[in-house]
């Protein structure tokens, strides 16, 4: 008889089964997805981020009050329904979503962004986000007006304050869970050091849809750690992971030569290659090379001489852009679209040369004190692209009587040379930029920063056009209007425009891999490119894995 | 001679004459890029297609061959030198004097000899010709290039210590430096060959990785080892084998090298 009641609770369990997964797909139609981290995530904090695995995670996983799309560079609300700069940009208040809770069901308030930002601001904490927001000396002051409002007072203005709150993922002040209590759409449900991350829905996610269901679609996501990015490709080319974040050109075109839909090109990312002359007055330089590396007409006529055109055509497929100057045209709103195009003249530019002094001697470039013009590029070894520019570079320069030899260097003993001993010549090297706002970059253009490279740490500025790049890039760090801000900023890439301290090359494209098993992927140029709108992921109907499926 | 002697010393003297007379055969200067046609196939113009800068691959390999062959030969002799005078004289003398040797070289495997090529190529000049600095390369790799010989070696040298003509020798009064060069070194000579021999490929393997590290050959002069750093695109060679051709010329010389040597030499 208890034998037979068995079979017919079984057999029932077993008849319901189906409905409750149908109706469970009907609501949200989760699966997991897949990826790869480049590393393991140092931390879990959000307000600890530095690098790139921890960054993925605390985008999966955190809460903002202020989301910066990706797609169209604006400000959405995101846990803040609204918010009012002040005070010349030294103060921000926010009016907050009410009702909301953190991942393990802990109610979200105003007393959740006061907590937030108090750990931010805490000088023992060193937070990396939180340097962003030191505008100068002076205490922080958050005040909790309501549960739903916040309003965060800075000493001093901070231009684009409210853009730094797309980093600042808001912490529980109140939960057990400390920061793993979020309010993402994902939670880090298990961690495997070495081996993978699995993040899980958060049932409490704010979000919905435009049907009015809740976000993400998504059940779970697997980041498998893994370093080598040719396994990496590999594990996506067998359909064992459905997205790669960034590729490069190499990697992008193999790809595409067996899975065209799968490889995704979303134009001229943000990061640019550059090449520069050392300007450092006491870098152990021949005086005449010195006066070479000094003089503007110099660095143009360079500039000139450099093919980018074949650049970006030979060694990048295609997949780059000619570089105008610091700021990419993916940057919508900061770059400067009167700046002119970056064109090819070897004419020109021996031209440009014969007005400084120099002139072409069987087929050699002598300066007016009869030296043979030649220098040596250094970049790091290993770096395939940047030893094939540095190469065509030296093909390009010959055609003005320029002899260019490369030397490529372990990235310490690079590094030691162009920040410490000085020892080189011109260095070839890339920048990669997250952030579209030009604070981001105040550490390159003024003349007392360390990555201000052609010449670094300067006690005062050396020349006139320095000074004037350090007037304007104070000058815009202090306004709280973008209109005035964009002003000085277009001044800044005017000047290196005709400076040229840094020969801007290529402007690499944003490049990403998503299987076509996804749904609702859209890549950008701002990171992260591929999953930067993962809550609205779904797995196609055959839900296949990977590129191959 | 046997005739597969006959053809391998012909081969290798093609190609010497070949890699000597470079300038007369090449279709153009290695260097120069042809940058409407970057990894282009084989054609009358380019015999062997062209590398992603679109320079002559068949240009870039001779020349490539003439750096290689040259210098790889080089540092392995100059390892297998000291190989040879440290393994057979350790194992010829034996006691005390062979277990420093032995612990010298097990200590020297030990050492991170990376580091000390990353801080030569920090002391050199960036302003040095790249001969210099690709003969430095291969000296540096002859010169620490050793230890693993060393211990097959001494084994060897040990099986002889004890022998009949050894014993022989020593009673009609022989003294040891000439028992050592005139008995125990000709009866590790195959040894020898087969080092030196396994040391050429090595090094030129070496000279590609260092390269990656900036103290190989420097771009755009062509070597065996940065021509081969192009398989690491695994796919673009399958899909274009002509790629294949430094691999194949090194397998070539190598065999050839094997072949034109006495075999009882080599099998000895």
């Amino acid at each position: 008889m208890i034998r037979r009641v068995c079979a017919v609770l079984t057999l029932t369990l077993v008849l319901c089964r189906p409905s409750f997964v149908s109706a469970d797909s009907a609501n949200q139609s989760g699966g997991e997805l897949h990826f790869c981290l480049r590393g393991e995530p140092k931390t879990f904090n959000p307000l600890l981020v530095e690098e790139d695995a921890s960054e993925a995670v605390r985008y999966l996983t955190g809460g903002v009050l202020i989301r910066l799309n990706r797609q169209t560079q604006a400000l959405e609300p995101a846990l803040a329904l609204s918010w009012k700069v002040s005070g010349q940009g030294r103060t921000i208040s926010f009016r907050l979503r009410s009702g909301l809770h953190f991942s393990d069901g802990t109610p979200f308030t105003s007393e959740d962004v006061a907590y937030t930002v108090k750990a931010l601001m805490d000088p023992q904490l060193h937070s990396p986000t939180g340097d962003s927001f030191r505008s100068g000396e002076g205490q922080v002051v958050v005040k909790t007006p309501s549960t739903d409002t916040v309003i965060v007072s800075f000493p001093a203005p901070i231009a684009g304050l409210e853009r730094l709150f797309d980093q600042v993922a808001i912490l529980s002040a109140h939960s057990p869970k400390k920061e793993m209590a979020v309010l993402g759409p994902f939670y880090v449900a298990d961690y495997s050091p070495g081996s993978s991350l699995l993040l899980r829905r958060n049932p409490n996610y704010w979000k919905k849809d435009k049907e009015g269901k809740n976000l993400p679609y998504l059940d779970s996501i697997r980041l498998d750690i893994q370093r080598n990015r040719d396994i990496e490709l590999l594990r996506f080319r067998r359909g064992e992971i459905h997205l790669i974040n960034a590729l490069d050109a190499e990697y992008f075109e193999r790809l595409r030569k067996e899975t065209p839909e799968a490889v995704h090109d979303a134009g001229p990312g943000l990061d640019s290659e550059q090449m520069w002359f050392n300007q450092v007055q006491s870098a152990p330089l021949p005086l005449h090379k010195k006066k070479w590396f000094g003089a503007t007409e110099f660095r143009k006529a360079i500039s000139m001489a450099i093919n980018r055109a074949d650049l970006s055509r030979i060694v990048f497929s295609g997949h780059a852009k000619p570089a105008f100057g610091p700021v990419s045209p993916a940057n919508q709103f900061w770059f400067n679209s009167s700046l002119p195009v970056p064109a090819y003249d070897s004419t020109g530019a021996l031209r440009l040369l014969a007005q400084a002094g120099f002139r072409l001697e069987n087929g050699a470039l002598l300066d007016s004190s009869g030296n043979r013009v030649e220098f040596t590029i250094i970049t790091n070894a290993g770096n395939k692209s940047r030893e094939q520019m540095a190469t065509m570079i030296s093909q390009d320069l010959s055609q003005v009587g320029i002899k260019v030899s490369l030397v490529t260097l372990d990235f310490p003993s690079l590094i030691e040379r162009i920040t410490r001993t000085y020892d080189y010549e011109a260095c070839l090297l890339g920048l990669v930029n997250t952030d579209i706002d030009p604070n981001s970059q105040m550490n390159v253009w003024l003349s007392s920063a360390e990555n201000h490279q052609w010449n670094p740490k300067q006690a005062k500025p050396a020349t006139d056009w320095e000074a004037e790049l350090d007037r304007l890039m104070h000058a815009q760090s202090s306004t709280a209007t973008d209109k005035k801000r964009k002003a000085d900023w277009d001044r800044v890439q005017q000047i290196v425009a005709e400076q040229q301290p840094f020969i801007y090359l290529v402007n690499k494209d944003a490049m990403s891999a998503i299987s076509p098993a996804i749904v609702g992927s859209s890549p950008s140029v701002l990171d992260p490119h591929a999953f930067w709108n993962v809550e609205l992921f779904r797995l196609g109907a055959d839900r296949a894995l990977g590129a191959q499926k | 001679m046997s005739s597969l002697k006959k053809i391998a010393a012909t081969l290798l003297c093609i190609i010497l004459i070949v890699i000597v007379l470079a300038t007369i055969f090449v279709p153009a200067p290695y260097a120069q890029q042809f940058r409407e046609l970057p990894n282009a196939g084989p054609s009358t113009a380019h015999p062997l297609g062209t590398d992603a800068l679109g320079r002559d691959s068949l240009s870039r390999l001779l020349y490539g061959t003439r750096v290689s062959l040259l210098l790889a030969p080089a540092a392995a002799l100059l390892s297998t030198l000291i190989a040879a005078l440290l393994g057979s004289a350790a194992g010829f003398v034996g006691g005390w004097f062979e277990r420093i040797v032995l612990v010298a070289t097990d200590l020297s495997l030990a050492l991170p000899w990376l580091f000390l090529l990353l801080t030569v190529r920090a002391l050199l000049p960036l302003d040095v010709p790249p001969v210099v600095s690709v003969t430095v390369a291969f000296l540096m790799m002859g010169l620490l290039g050793w230890q693993a010989s060393v211990r097959v070696i001494c084994a060897a040298a040990r099986g002889v210590r004890d022998s009949d003509y050894l014993l022989l020798a020593r009673s009609f009064g022989c003294k040891p430096a000439r028992l050592l060069l005139r008995h125990v070194a000709p009866n590790l000579r195959s040894l020898f060959y087969a080092q030196f021999w396994i040391s050429i490929p090595l090094f030129i393997l070496t000279e590609a990785n260092l390269s990656i590290l900036g103290l190989g050959v420097m771009e755009p002069m062509p070597s065996w080892g940065n021509l081969m750093r192009g398989f690491e695109d695994f796919s673009a060679v399958a899909a274009n084998p002509w790629k294949l051709a430094p691999l194949v010329l090194l397998v070539i010389v190598v065999m050839c090298f094997q072949l034109v040597l006495p075999s009882e030499e080599v099998t000895q």
